[in-house]
Parts: C-alpha cells; structure tokens; sequence
C-alpha cells in the first residue's frame, strides 16, 4: 500500500496515524505502534459499550447520550415501527482542541465529496 | 469512574509489555496526532469507531447567560464526533442503569 499522506488530501485515517506515530517512536517496531493504537480504540469503544464515559484532558470527553423510544418509519414502505430507546455515542471538544481547532477557521477545509 | 490517559497507559504495559513511558508517550501521541490533523484542517477517519470531522459556524446573535446582554457568537470552526456503525451497535446494546 502507497503511504497515504500523499494520495488523499486533507483525510487522516488510523493507518496514517500508525505511520505518523512509527515516524516519531523509530525506537519501536512498527507493529507495536499499530497494536497499541487498535488498543486504545478497543479500550475506548470497551468504555463506552459499558457505559463508562472517557476524559482526556486537552482533547475531549466522549458519553452516552440516550434517545427516548419512537415511532419510526420504513422509507420504502411507509409502514411505522417502534423503535426503542437507545443509546448513542456524544463527544465533546475539550478547550485546547476547540481553540487550535477555531485558530485555523476561515482556511480551507476539505470535506468529504462522498 | 471513567477512562483516562493513564488507563489506557497501564493497558499499553499491561497487555502489550511497553514500559510505562513508552507507553504514556504512545497515549499522548495517539491523542496530540488527532488533535494536530484537525487543527490543520484535515478529517480523522478511525474505522469501527468514528470520524472527527470540521465544519464551518456562521457568526449568530447569543446571549450573555449571566447578565442578559445580547452579543453575537462569532464565525467558528468546530470539531464534530461521528460515531461509527461498530461503535454505534456495541453501545446501543448497552442498557443502561436507570
């Protein structure tokens, strides 16, 4: 696979922030960086799947937001169902990454042509 | 209780046999590359859990919340979370307590 800085702009996936991180710790091999951020993701997504909520200072805290039940519609056939309560994942920028975030406002941003 | 960056850390010793700098800079890293590719402008797209994505605020009227005085929310760029269809089912399967 071609490194991926270069043949998507302005896209970061987990791979890229694999080799990021691999540039920066040369010390380790590569597969430990990959293994350790598959771990952290897991022990996040763990988290919250448990209803523990995540806070990392700087960055942002993640939560459960419920959603109460409704009454839903299929689209293709117009029929209601009932959809029950549930829970959904909500994050909330902490004050440093809302602030470098705001500092580049008005530049370009790409957003996705999907 | 919730998660921290040390957790995560003592995960990182714990199951992947970093030593515990390592694996405290592999946390901080993991967190400083998210936030350095959206303050320059770009997307994080971690699959199974979710995409950091930018959108562009327009300025609207607010309002102080202490003393009442109107005064506009200026044009911002914010950081908006969109959770991942794995991420979303595991959660959803989660009860709740009350």
């Amino acid at each position: 696979m071609l490194p991926q800085y270069l043949d998507r702009e302005n896209e970061v996936t987990k791979s890229d922030l694999i080799e990021a991180i691999a540039k920066q710790q040369s010390h380790l091999p590569s597969r430990d960086v990959e293994l350790a951020v598959k771990c952290i993701l897991e022990q996040m997504s763990q988290a919250l799947a448990s209803g523990e909520r995540i806070e990392i200072r700087g960055f942002g805290s993640f939560s459960l937001h419920y959603r109460p039940p409704r009454t839903g519609r299929n689209p293709k056939t117009g029929e209601s169902v009932a959809l029950s309560g549930k829970y959904v994942p909500h994050f909330k920028p902490g004050k440093e990454l809302r602030e470098r975030v705001n500092s580049n406002a008005g530049r370009e941003i790409q957003t996705d042509s999907k | 209780m919730a998660l921290t960056k040390a957790e995560m850390a003592e995960q990182l010793f714990d199951e992947l046999g970093l030593n515990k700098r390592e694996a405290k800079e592999m946390v901080e890293m993991f967190f400083e590359k998210i936030k350095g590719s959206l303050e320059e402008g770009g997307q994080v797209k971690l699959s199974g859990f979710g995409n950091f994505d930018l959108r562009e605020k327009k300025q609207r009227p607010g309002r102080n919340p202490k003393t009442g005085e109107e005064i506009p929310i200026s044009a911002r760029r914010v950081v908006t979370f969109r959770p991942g269809q794995k991420l979303k089912a595991r959660v959803e399967a989660y009860v709740g307590r009350e």
